[in-house]
């Protein structure tokens, strides 16, 4: 493309290539090492050597949803316009709005974008769609958004096929692999949770009839943090992985489900001393934890909505609390006959 | 085997046939395949997959669809009633997660 005749500045050329860094990069982020800061500058970018007639695809900010992008387009001349989502995805940032109608027409104004192109299209992932509105921006800056695939992967097709989509090309997955990436990333995420948790039971299992015994710790604390460290296990890692093949569509009866299960295998294979009173206790504050946490999986998942969520927490917070109290009230009882 | 079942009966979709123009865009946005085109009319054949993700709505010109959007994550719920706001993906504070 000749800029000089159009006095215009030439945008950033990326290639679809992705250094070391960049896969060091996208490692790191997935377990929410400095997730916040990854991000591209905002604009417009030349993927190869796009011209006048070329593509332009829209993304966010969030350098691993661009880097994919590039990379998924190797091979193309495109245009890629990155939106400011604050180093939010697209679709989440959708969600919020910041990867929305008004930024979309901002950047398409201030990249001077429709100097740069002849065609007036833009292809924004479809899971933008939360945030954009198709005729609010054709309104408002010329442009026509064209809704492509949910995964760049797709959007190579989409483009040769004339802008068509399959239906699995439109459609949202949530498999076994997804599913691992994601609790890998909760777990990083709310790991500090559980050391909190492993030691104030270690704490509390000090406690005795006639006072309190720092021996107990290693005695019986080592082992409630065990059952801790398994339940959580259980909520955040086993239950969403098993997720289509537990019972309850409620997530929270699925966690309730795993963590009583884990903890009945535990009693299977320990064979420890335990009394009868403190292992039901424990049975109880096992499912409360693991629904708990299967629970917030709703937030990971791609097709809880509010309303499910609202009418699952009416009936397992409730639950939940119910059973932390009766459990516990059942490890005070034991500790003390 | 379709792995993604949630509730049934919750989701606020609704859907106006009378006013639907035909344009096709929420079989376009949806990411769960909830419409389909029936002649010259979107049609509503899978409700209960609806997640409130508001596409369908923001793209309906005659404004023949109504939903209220919301993400479907407990912890915003919580946040949100902790905090006395809507359930929104700030959690955490700032920008972070989601």
């Amino acid at each position: 493309m000749d800029y000089t005749n159009l006095s215009l500045a030439r945008p950033p050329v990326v290639s679809s290539f992705w250094l070391p860094k960049d896969h060091l990069g996208a490692l790191r982020v997935r377990f929410s090492l400095g997730r916040n800061r990854y991000r591209v500058n905002p604009g417009l970018y030349g993927l190869g050597r796009p011209g006048k007639d070329s593509e332009v695809i829209v993304t966010a900010n969030y350098k691993l949803s661009f880097d994919l992008v590039r990379r998924k387009l190797s091979g193309l001349d495109v245009w890629i316009l990155v939106l400011e989502t604050y180093g939010i995805n697209v679709w989440c940032a959708a969600g919020k709005g910041t990867f929305g109608t008004d930024e979309l027409i901002k950047q398409v104004k201030e990249s001077q974008l429709s100097l740069y192109v002849s065609h007036r299209r833009l292809i924004v992932p479809q899971l933008g769609a939360p945030g954009v509105s198709a005729h609010k921006v054709k309104a408002a800056s010329g442009f026509s958004v064209k809704f492509g695939p949910v995964r760049a992967a797709d959007t190579k097709e989409y483009i040769s096929s004339g802008y068509k989509k399959s239906e699995a090309m439109r459609t949202v997955e949530f498999k076994f692999k997804d599913r691992l990436i994601l609790t890998a990333v909760e777990l990083a995420n709310s790991v500090h949770y559980l050391l909190v948790a492993i030691i104030i039971v270690a704490l509390l299992s000090g406690i005795h009839s006639e006072g309190y015994s720092f021996a107990l710790i290693w005695k019986e604390g080592l082992r409630a943090g065990l059952y801790v460290l398994a339940a959580y296990m259980s909520g955040a890692f086993l239950a969403p992985l098993l997720l289509p093949l537990l019972p309850f569509r409620y997530f929270g009866g699925k966690g309730l489900v795993s963590g009583l299960l884990v903890f009945g295998f535990i009693m299977l294979l320990g064979r420890t001393e335990i009394p009868i009173l403190s292992m039901l206790g424990w049975f109880l504050i096992s499912g409360a934890i693991s629904s708990f946490l299967t629970m917030n999986f709703t937030g990971a998942s791609t097709y809880t909505s509010l309303s499910g969520v609202r009418k699952e927490m009416g009936i397992f917070v409730p639950l939940q609390i119910a059973f932390i109290l009766a459990g516990l009230a059942l490890l005070i009882i034991s500790k003390f006959i | 085997m379709d792995t993604q079942q949630y509730l049934k009966n919750v989701a606020t979709l609704e859907y106006e046939p009378s006013l639907c123009i035909g344009c096709r865009l929420c079989v376009e946005v949806c990411p769960h395949s909830v419409f389909k085109m029936a002649g010259k009319k979107a049609e509503v054949i899978k409700p209960d997959k609806c997640m409130e993700c508001g596409a369908c709505e923001l793209n309906c010109v005659p404004g023949a669809l109504k939903v209220k959007q919301g993400v479907g994550c407990a912890a915003a719920v919580i946040s949100g009633f902790l905090k006395g706001t809507e359930p929104n993906c700030d959690c955490g504070g700032g920008q972070t997660c989601c």
